[in-house]
This record gives C-alpha cells, structure tokens and sequence, in this order.
C-alpha cells in the first residue's frame, strides 16, 4: 500500500480532551490520519517538517451552530465563503442552522446543502434539518427524510416552537427514531417584541426587554417533555444561569439533556448594548453578569458540554438601524477562539475545558466518535499560535458578515494551520 | 504689569460730555442702556450722575453676536434687562470699551429688537481705535492706542479701575 | 462612570465640552444642564420682546423629521427654530419615505443632500437619534424630540425649568413620577436629569405592570400608592396613560387606574401644602388627573409650554454653536 506523505509536527503543546493528553510531543500525519505520536513519530521517517514550538495542537475545533446562509440570496454570505472563515477560526466540522433561504426541511435541500459543501468548503459542513415544516412550528417536517439525507440533528433554529402540544409531538416522533431535537428555547409569548435582556440597561434605555423568564420557563418545558417521551434534547444557546441549574439538576436524575452556550454570551453582558451597539443585538440576548458567571461555571462544570459560534453574518444594512430594527446576530465564528482565550488569560476558564467544550463536547452531542489525537484517529486538527495577536476588520475578516465582536481591538490567538483528513485547510496568510 | 488710568477723571468726562451732547440736541429725558459686564457697571455710574428717574437698562449681546459661528453660544448668557420702552426713546448706550464696533453693532441690533429709538448716543470709557465697521463713539473716556501684545480691561464694579497688561497667548478679543 | 455615561458623553459633546448633539440627559453633568436652564431663561425674556427673535441661526436649515407624528412637540420646535432665525423643513417620514420600505439610512443620505445643519428627530425606535448622530456627517446636529422608551430630553428639561421657577432649585427637593414609567421616554429622562440636578429624592408612583424590571438602578424609590408615595413630596409629575395598555393587559381599566392612582384634590392632600402638579400633556382628564386639579392653583401645566419654547432655542443654538466651534476648530488644526 502506498502512502501519501508524511507530516510530523514537532514541539506543539498537544491538548486532547478525549484522553486527557495535555504534553509537548511530536504528532506524524499520514494518509488522513494520526500515524504516530510522541517519541514514534519522531523516529518516523516524514516527509516534511512542522516546528510548532509555543504552539497548542488541539483537534479540529465543531461547532454545532453555524450560519452559512446557503441557499440564500448570497448577500449575507455563502457556504463557500463562511465555511472558509471557520477554518480560520479553527472549525474543521460545522454544523449548518437550518435557517437558511429557503430552510432546510426537506431532503431536497439536505442534498443540495451537502452537494454545495462538497464543492465549496474545505471543511466538514453536518447540516441541521428543520424540525417542523418553514421552522413554523405547526407541522412536522420529514424527519426520517432528512435524517436519510444527512442531517446529523432536526433544530427549530432561531425559531421558537409556540406550541407545547407541537412540541410535545415532535419529541415523540423524533424519538422514535432516535433523532436528536437541538432546540433553542424560548417562550414566545413572555418574550415578545423584545430584543434585549430585560434587566438594567432595558431599563435605562428604554429597550423592549426580554425576561429572563422566557428562557428558564421553555427549558423547564423541554426538560419535562423530554423526560416524558424520552428524546434526546439538546437545549441550544442558554443565556440564563438558571437555566443551566435546571439542565444539571435534569441531568442528575438521568434525563437525556445536553447544552450549549454561545461563546459571546460567556464574554459579554447586557452592558455591550449600552451604545445602542447592534452588533450585540442577539437571540438570546446577552444577559446579566451574574448569567455570564453562571453560564461559565456551566462550561466548567460540564453541565454545558459544548460551546458554538452561533454565527450569524448579515450584509451591512441588516446592522445598520436603530437597534430595534436591525437583525440579531453576531459574525462570530472567527473570533471564538480569541474570545475563549481572553476568558483563559482573564482566568475565568481552563484552557482544556475551553478545547473540550469545542472538540469532543459538541461530538458527544452528536453522536460523533470523539476527535483525538492519538494514533489511528482521522487527522482532523489545528495549529494555534496563543500568543499571536490579530485585530478583526472588515478587511481582515473572511466572513462576509462584517460585525465582529470586539473590532478593532487586538485579539489574543490565531490558528497558524488547520487540517481536514490530514489535508491543510487553511493556512495563516500573513 | 498694570498701568492704571484715572476712572474717576474718565467718568468725569464722560458726563460732561454727555450733557453737552444732550443739551446741544435737546434731549430731556434720555434712557440709558448698558452693555454687559463692563458697560453696564458704567451705566449704573453715569445713572446716578445724570439723575435719571427711569432705572436703567442691561444688555447682554450673547444672541447677536457675530463670532457664533466660530467660538459657539456664550455659556454665561444672561437675560438682556429693558425695563421701559424703546419706541421712540433717546437711548444713551454705553460700554467700557470700543475696538472693532462688532460688540456695539450687535447691541444696536437687539435694541431695535424692543422696539425703534428715536436716536442712541454712544459713549464709552476708552476708545482703543482699530475700527472694523464704521460705527464711532459720539462721547469718550480717553482715547489710546495699543501696542500689538497690549489688552486693555475694566475692573470692577467697586472699585472700577482700568488695568492694561501685556497680553498673554489668548487671542483678542473683537471689543 | 458606567459605559453608557462615557458614550453617551463623548458622542453629545465636542472636544471642548460643548454640547454639539443633544440625544440623552444620561452622561450630562450638572454644569451643562444649569447652563441649559440658564440660556433657556435669557430665551424667556427674548419671548417677551415685540420682536421675539434673534439672529443665531440665520441661514441654518432646520429639518423636523418626525417618524411619529406630534403635532405639539413639532409645533414648539419649529417656533423655537424659527425664532432663532432659521429656516425650517417639516418632514412628516410616518407617512411617506419608509413607510414606502426606504431605510432610514437611506432617508438621511437624501436629507443630507439638501445641506441641512441640524435634524430635530422623533422615532418609535429606542436609539434612531443615536443611530443618526453616528451616521450623519460632521457638522449637522442631532435634537432627539424624542425616542421610542428611551428619552425625551427637552421635555425633561423644560420640566427642570418649570421646576425650579417655582422652587427655586432642587437642593433637598423630593419629586413623585406618577404612572406609567414602563412606555415613557419622558420618565427617562426626568429620572435622569433630577438626579444629575441634585434632587433629594424621585418617586416612581405606578403598579409593578408599569415599571420596568430594575427601575431602582436609574437612581429612584418605588412606591405602590398614592398615600404613601405622595408623602413629604414637593412636585408631582403625572404621566400620560395611552390606552393601549389596558388591551395589553398591563392595567384592567382606565376606572381602577383612575381610583388608585388618579390625581383628585383628596389624593393631592397627601403631598406637601406647597406641592405644585406638573403634566407633559396631553392631558387625559379622568384618567390620569381630576380636572379640578388639572386646572386648580397647583398646576403648573400651563406655564410648561412657554419653557418648552425656551428650553428648544437653548438647545438648539447651544448644538449648533458646539458644532460650529468644533468645525472651527478642526480647520485651525488642518491649517
């Protein structure tokens, strides 16, 4: 058998979650996969030779929310386009949101979406089925169909699901084929019109609020109904740290529940609004510091296993409003891994839970064989320089989204190399 | 370093000046008008000299000034104070000092602002020249001229006193 | 100092501390706001010549651009503007440009090319008038007449006139906001500036329904009724009540909120002898306030008017002269 050649990356600090691994070794990449570790890869003859001395090598990084806005008119990007800006950010698998245009409830739409990725991105793109039809919330999508398809998870996206008894059905359904529901919760009538926490800066400037309430009513809901048939939930982007107690206390008593947090909702407060920012109009909205902490010690605790981008990009007229009538989202998905390392040099997370929460946690979710780097597993993995810096502007971002958190600031942490079946899918460019 | 003038002589002056200019143009009862701040510690002087019966007016130009559009509104504006009627009124105006006539255009115009005069007779402390609209004194304190880093300022109310120094950065002022 | 105080600060005001945009009373410190007063009395006496304007603004376009129609609030501006001697664009947008689907910030990009020097804005939205001070080019002031819940700055301060003509400051002053604070720019704002100004204490008078969630965190106390509320309080402020609410239900009818909250003669027995009554108006006789009260010797509804001309011409030549001295400014330093 004949090989392709061989890779060996030397002096990376190697953090893998799945064995608990955290030491500087040598990794030998061949024929997609992790051919040898440590002192074995160094005695193995390579090809070619990376010094990542000061380097971390970590597995590719999987985001289980990720907007990549195809099909869509292209304006606010496209599966080409922001599939290439999570490889920056360090993503080798992306989950694609099943709000695109038109949403991906039908099979048709689950082919078209894998056909354009397998053309367009350099890195694995799972896409999210609708979980009912238009994500309206009133009738069941084909859910056999699409996961047939390929839909890895059936979410409501950025949608609410308004009625418990269509809830209640889904689960069910779902259920009887083992379907992981990834929902996002939120009680539509306690939220409204609201676009902000309701909380200190809703009342200061006059912004239609949304309680915290809405959320930890819906999760409470959706554990209840989860427990009752029995699915497997995953409750999508908590904002609220009482909703992450719920989630540990459901999953305490052995109820099936699983979460994720945004990673701007473990950086930023209700204060990032202040200005009447819209880059931080988000759903959920950013919420209270005490929220903030919560949701952190959620990431820690592992009650929250993983951590998304939750990236939304929009073209600019989308952000440029007065905030009430602009659209939610963040361009995020470049800016993750910086965000997570100023919560590691602020101390407020360990790097191995930041590197968990964005590997083998969202594979958990899954069902994925967890990504490691030890030997015989697929090469899917990056090359983070932690001590680089970068500023995100609209001229250095990928992502045709141009409303990055933190803009104009330098950013810890930059992905020097990434790879996808031992194949480099990105390369830092300067 | 200060240079003080005589006042007391300037005032004097000044009210000599002013009955003789009232007399020869058959003024009986003149209303006397003064400009903020200088003019109007001047005008309160001279209302006392003259034995005016009808109190007399403050005027505070901030609204009419020229040099909004460069420097912004006055922080310190203060209501203007007209306590008669100008219709058809003998306006004495008075201020401390005259340079370039912006401050004594812009005063005119508010004044007529009340109402239409019958005439204004101008009379300031210290004539300082360098005119930059064609409008004169008709009664003078003293006439100087200055050096180029010379100002000139009325200090008071009690005691008034004149104090020329040698100006620092500050630009001038158009007086 | 909180972010929104610093933000707030830097956008409304030039590099020398000149107000340049006027958008929030929040970031405003007490100097700026007395001198606000203190301009606003000198336009009183301006309003009381025969020919009551004077030259500030002339050759100045004004344009009123009001999203949401107000007869009153447009009406006052408009003579403020005129009486500074500007020239003045009325531009009802609620029933033209972005009711047709334009963009507001394709609705400024047309107003700009007509060379106009400031926008007087009224919007639903919280925030519009921040978004157009940051979008707008250098030089063109922004009066907020206005935003959705967020602030009504002149009205607040044309209310701080009213006040302190009648109390003569606010040193140890304790005033009661009655109402609904929840939908009010106006209370806002009022909050804001009481605080700034150094009263001793603001009362939100109003049921839960109507306050918004930490309401204690803009610097006032909360009280449920009137009794105690109106205890030791030397100025009541009642708050227009829309009857939208009671279709939301925030409130089950005007006649309960008329019984608890409602301002009559007997209830106005509990503030201090001395108290005067202040309402933003409209008036909503029978809803909000009795109209023998309304129109009785503590009332000072009607005085409000004459400030809220005086307060606009204030605020008004104050932005522009901020604006005009920050373009003289900027030429120097390119010079």
């Amino acid at each position: 058998m004949s090989s392709t050649p061989a890779l060996r990356i030397e002096n990376g600090r190697v953090i893998d979650p799945h064995t608990g691994r955290d030491e500087q070794q040598s990794l030998l990449i061949r024929d997609g996969l992790i051919a040898a570790t440590g002192s074995e890869a160094d005695a193995a003859a390579a090809d070619s030779v990376l010094d990542a001395a000061g380097g971390l090598l970590t597995p590719g990084f999987i985001d289980l929310y990720c907007n990549l806005r195809e099909p869509g008119n292209g304006q606010k990007g496209s599966i080409a386009s922001e599939s290439r800006a999570a490889a920056r950010g360090g993503f080798t698998t992306v989950c694609a949101a099943p709000d695109s245009s038109p949403v991906n409830d039908s099979s048709a739409i689950t082919h078209l979406i894998r056909d354009v990725a397998e053309r367009d991105a350099p890195i694995r793109v799972l896409p999210l089925g609708a979980a009912t039809k238009g994500l309206s919330g009133e009738l069941l999508s084909d859910m056999v169909g699409l996961t047939g398809a390929g839909c890895v998870a059936l979410s409501n996206g950025s949608e609410t699901l308004v009625n418990a008894r269509v809830l209640r059905r889904c689960m069910a359904y779902a259920r009887t084929f083992g379907i992981t529901l990834m929902l996002h919760p939120q009680n539509q009538a306690l939220a409204a019109d609201g676009f902000a926490h309701d909380g200190l800066v809703t009342a200061r400037l006059g912004l239609l609020g949304i309680p915290e309430v809405a959320e930890t009513a819906a999760v409470m809901e959706m554990i209840l109904l989860a427990e009752e048939t029995g699915v497997r939930l995953h409750l999508s982007q908590l904002s609220c740290a009482r909703s992450v107690d719920m989630v540990a206390q459901a999953r305490s008593r052995g109820v099936a529940v699983t979460a994720d947090v945004a990673m701007h909702h473990l950086l930023f407060t209700e204060q990032a609004l202040a200005d009447f920012d819209s880059r931080y109009h988000l759903q959920p909205p950013l919420r209270s510091e005490e929220d903030r902490q919560g949701l952190i010690e959620g990431v820690r605790s592992g009650a929250i296993g993983a951590i998304v981008s939750q990236h939304q990009p929009h073209d600019p007229a989308a952000k440029n409003a007065p905030l009430g009538d602009t659209e939610a989202g963040l361009s995020s998905v470049e800016s993750v891994l910086s965000m997570g390392l100023i919560l590691v040099e602020r101390g407020e997370l360990e790097l191995p839970a930041l590197i968990r929460a964005l590997t083998t946690g969202p594979a958990q979710v899954l069902g994925l064989t967890p990504p490691s780097l030890s030997v015989g597993q697929v090469a899917d993995l990056c090359w983070i320089d932690p001590q680089a810096r970068w500023t995100a502007t609209a001229e250095t971002l990928l992502s045709v989204g141009k409303h990055a958190p933190l803009m104009g600031t330098e950013l810890p942490g930059v992905v020097n190399q990434a790879w996808v079946d031992g194949e480099a899918v990105y390369t830092r460019q300067d | 370093m200060t240079a003080l003038l005589n006042v007391d002589a300037l005032l004097d002056d000044l009210e000599q000046g002013l009955r003789r200019l009232l007399r020869e143009r058959g003024i009986e009862q003149p209303v006397l008008i003064g400009i903020r701040t200088g003019g109007v510690w001047l005008a309160d002087i001279l209302h006392k000299r003259l034995g005016l019966d009808e109190p007399f007016g403050e005027l505070d130009i901030s609204f009419y000034r020229d040099d909004f559009s460069r420097i912004g509104l006055n922080p310190k504006v203060r209501p203007s104070h007209l306590p008669f009627e100008t219709e058809d009124r003998h306006i004495i105006l008075v201020d401390d000092v005259i340079m370039s006539g912006r401050t004594i255009r812009a005063a005119m115009n508010e004044i007529f602002d009340y109402g239409r005069p019958a005439g204004i007779i101008l009379a300031t402390l210290i004539d300082l020249g360098a005119r930059e609209l064609p409008i004169q004194p008709d009664v003078v304190g003293q006439t100087l001229t200055l050096k180029a880093n010379e100002r000139v300022k009325l200090k008071g109310p009690d005691p008034l006193s004149v104090e020329l120094r040698q100006a620092d950065a500050t630009p001038a002022k158009g007086a | 100092m909180t972010t929104t105080d610093a933000s707030a600060r830097a956008l409304q005001l030039n590099d020398q501390g000149q107000l340049r945009h006027f958008l929030t009373i929040d970031g405003l410190d007490r100097e700026l706001l007395t001198r606000i007063l203190d301009t606003a009395d000198s336009f009183i006496e301006v309003g009381e010549r025969r020919i009551k304007k004077v030259p500030l603004l002339r050759g100045c376009t004004v344009v009123n651009l009001f999203f949401e129609s107000s007869t009153r609030t447009r009406s006052t501006f408009e003579l403020a503007a005129k009486r500074l001697s500007a020239d003045v664009l009325n531009l009802d947008i609620s029933t033209s440009a972005t009711s047709k689907g334009e963009s507001l910030s394709d609705t400024l990009l047309n107003l700009e090319a007509m060379a106009s020097d400031m926008f007087v804005v009224r919007h639903s939205r919280s925030g519009a008038p921040h978004f157009i001070a940051q979008s707008v080019t250098p030089g063109v002031a922004i009066i907020n007449a206005g935003d959705g819940r967020h602030a009504h700055p002149t009205q607040a301060m044309l209310d701080m006139l009213t006040i302190r003509q009648h109390k003569g400051g606010f040193e140890g002053l304790k005033v009661a906001i009655v109402g609904d604070i929840l939908h009010s720019r106006v209370a806002r704002s009022q909050i804001q500036a009481l605080n700034v100004l150094g009263a001793e204490e603001v009362r939100l008078i109003a049921p839960s329904t109507l306050l918004p969630t930490d309401v204690e965190s803009l610097g006032c106390t909360v009280a449920y009724d009137m009794r105690s509320g109106l205890k030791d309080i030397d100025v009541i402020i009642m708050l227009r009540l829309q009857r939208e609410r009671m279709e939301g239900a925030l409130l089950p009818s005007e006649r309960e909120f008329y019984k608890v909250y409602g301002l009559n003669t007997e209830k106005l027995a509990y503030a201090k002898p001395d108290a005067i009554v202040m309402h933003p108006g409209p008036i909503n006789r029978g809803v909000e306030i009795e109209s023998a009260v309304a129109d009785g010797p503590r009332s000072v509804i009607l005085n409000q008017v004459t400030n809220g001309i005086a307060i606009r011409m204030a605020v008004m030549s104050m932005a522009m002269g901020g604006q005009r001295a920050q373009r003289g400014q900027d030429a120097e330093g390119q010079a």
